[in-house]
């Protein structure tokens, strides 16, 4: 049980997110549960292609053969930069809409303008 | 907003390090850990240092948005037509035509491990430069984007 | 009630994520097949030494090439969002 340590902090992360964002009225909070949540899924990501006693697939002066998993590290990198693209785009959304409404409160910007 | 004297020659004092260091990732992105990326975001961290150590109105000078972007749209375009000579001389998109071609970053590797050469990997250093001035460029101009937003706003 | 509706959701959550990951063991990929062709064929085939950043630009180019855009049209959203407005345009910020 306690070995399964990573996958248990990766559902932790991902359950503190999901909460993060359906509680906060705080549009920065929202966006820091969304965050928590990519963290989440990295780990989760990193944690499935290990194995046991492996190391990084890399092999400039390896010392033995057996490596983790190389194709979900290049997705995690993947996730990590389109994370940073998506994080960025909508943390600039909200400096516009508390720049228009006065406040980065989700209830108060709920209502429609013309 | 301007930091004191201190800080602002201790960073740029620490920008050339910054710079050599990402630059040296991402060129040995083929046989380190690292690559365009994380040196990308490296050189970022450099440029996001300058600007907040000094006053937006005096690095905007210095430092364009114009000229952040149009390294992004360069590393961009350096990426696709990089892909495209493979379409065009390897056969497929992406076909890495230079590897074990004895010319530039052409040496053979062999199967197992080894101490490492600079000069093998065929088209993916080329890549990694380009998405490296692309990512450097892209969370650059970010940063650049969003302390124009504040001081708008402030000012 | 929002509360109530939250809790009960984050409950589920909890308990789908906790079964799911009962069934996983740690150490122990359930399927390599594919890493071990990239680990085997990745330093003859593309002749780098860093698996990763094989996949990344030769075996999974167009993943990248997709980030790549992704990163760039975020860039495009985030200087549209922080344009410069001309003062005979519609709405103010209040």
């Amino acid at each position: 049980m306690l070995y399964d340590l990573p996958f248990l902090a990766a559902a932790l992360l991902m359950v503190i997110g999901i909460a993060t964002m359906l509680l906060r009225r705080n549009l920065i909070k929202v966006v820091m549960g969304l965050s928590l949540v990519e963290a989440g899924v990295n780990l989760l990501l990193v944690a499935l292609g290990y194995r046991g006693g492996g190391i990084a697939p890399i092999f400039t002066n390896a010392p033995q053969d057996l490596m983790v998993l190389p194709t979900v590290q290049a997705m995690t990198l993947t996730n990590i930069v389109i994370g940073i693209a998506t994080t960025a785009l909508m943390l600039s959304f909200v400096m516009v809409i508390y720049r228009r409404y006065g406040t980065a409160d989700a209830d108060a910007v709920r209502r429609l303008r013309g | 907003m301007t930091m004191s004297k201190i800080v602002r020659t201790a960073a740029g004092w620490l920008f050339p390090f910054i710079l050599v260091f990402g630059f040296y990732i991402v060129m040995h992105g083929h046989l380190t850990p690292g690559g365009g990326f994380q040196g990308g975001a490296v050189i970022a961290t450099g440029f996001v240092l300058l600007i907040v150590a000094g006053s937006y109105g005096d690095i905007s000078r210095r430092i364009t948005k114009a000229s952040l972007s149009g390294g992004e749209t360069l590393g961009l375009l350096l990426f696709i037509v990089t892909a495209i000579t493979g379409l065009a001389l390897g056969g497929t998109f992406f076909a890495n035509w230079l590897a074990d071609g004895g010319l530039i970053f052409g040496n053979p590797v062999l199967f197992g491990a080894n101490p490492g050469d600079l000069n093998t990997a065929g088209v993916i250093p080329i890549m990694n430069l380009a998405v490296g001035v692309e990512v450097l460029g892209a969370l650059s101009v970010i940063v650049l984007y969003m302390l124009s937003g504040i001081a708008e706003e402030g000012a | 009630m929002r509360l109530l509706v939250t809790g009960a959701v984050v409950l589920v959550l909890c308990a789908g994520m906790l079964a799911a990951s009962v069934g996983l063991e740690y150490g122990v990929p359930a399927f390599s097949d594919m890493d071990d062709y990239f680990i085997q064929h990745g330093q003859e085939q593309t002749g780098g030494n860093n698996i990763v950043t094989d996949i990344v630009f030769d075996f999974r180019g167009f993943d990248t090439l997709g980030e790549a855009t992704v990163l760039f049209t975020a860039v495009l959203g985030i200087g549209l969002a922080f344009r410069k407005r001309k003062e005979d345009e519609e709405y103010d910020y209040e």
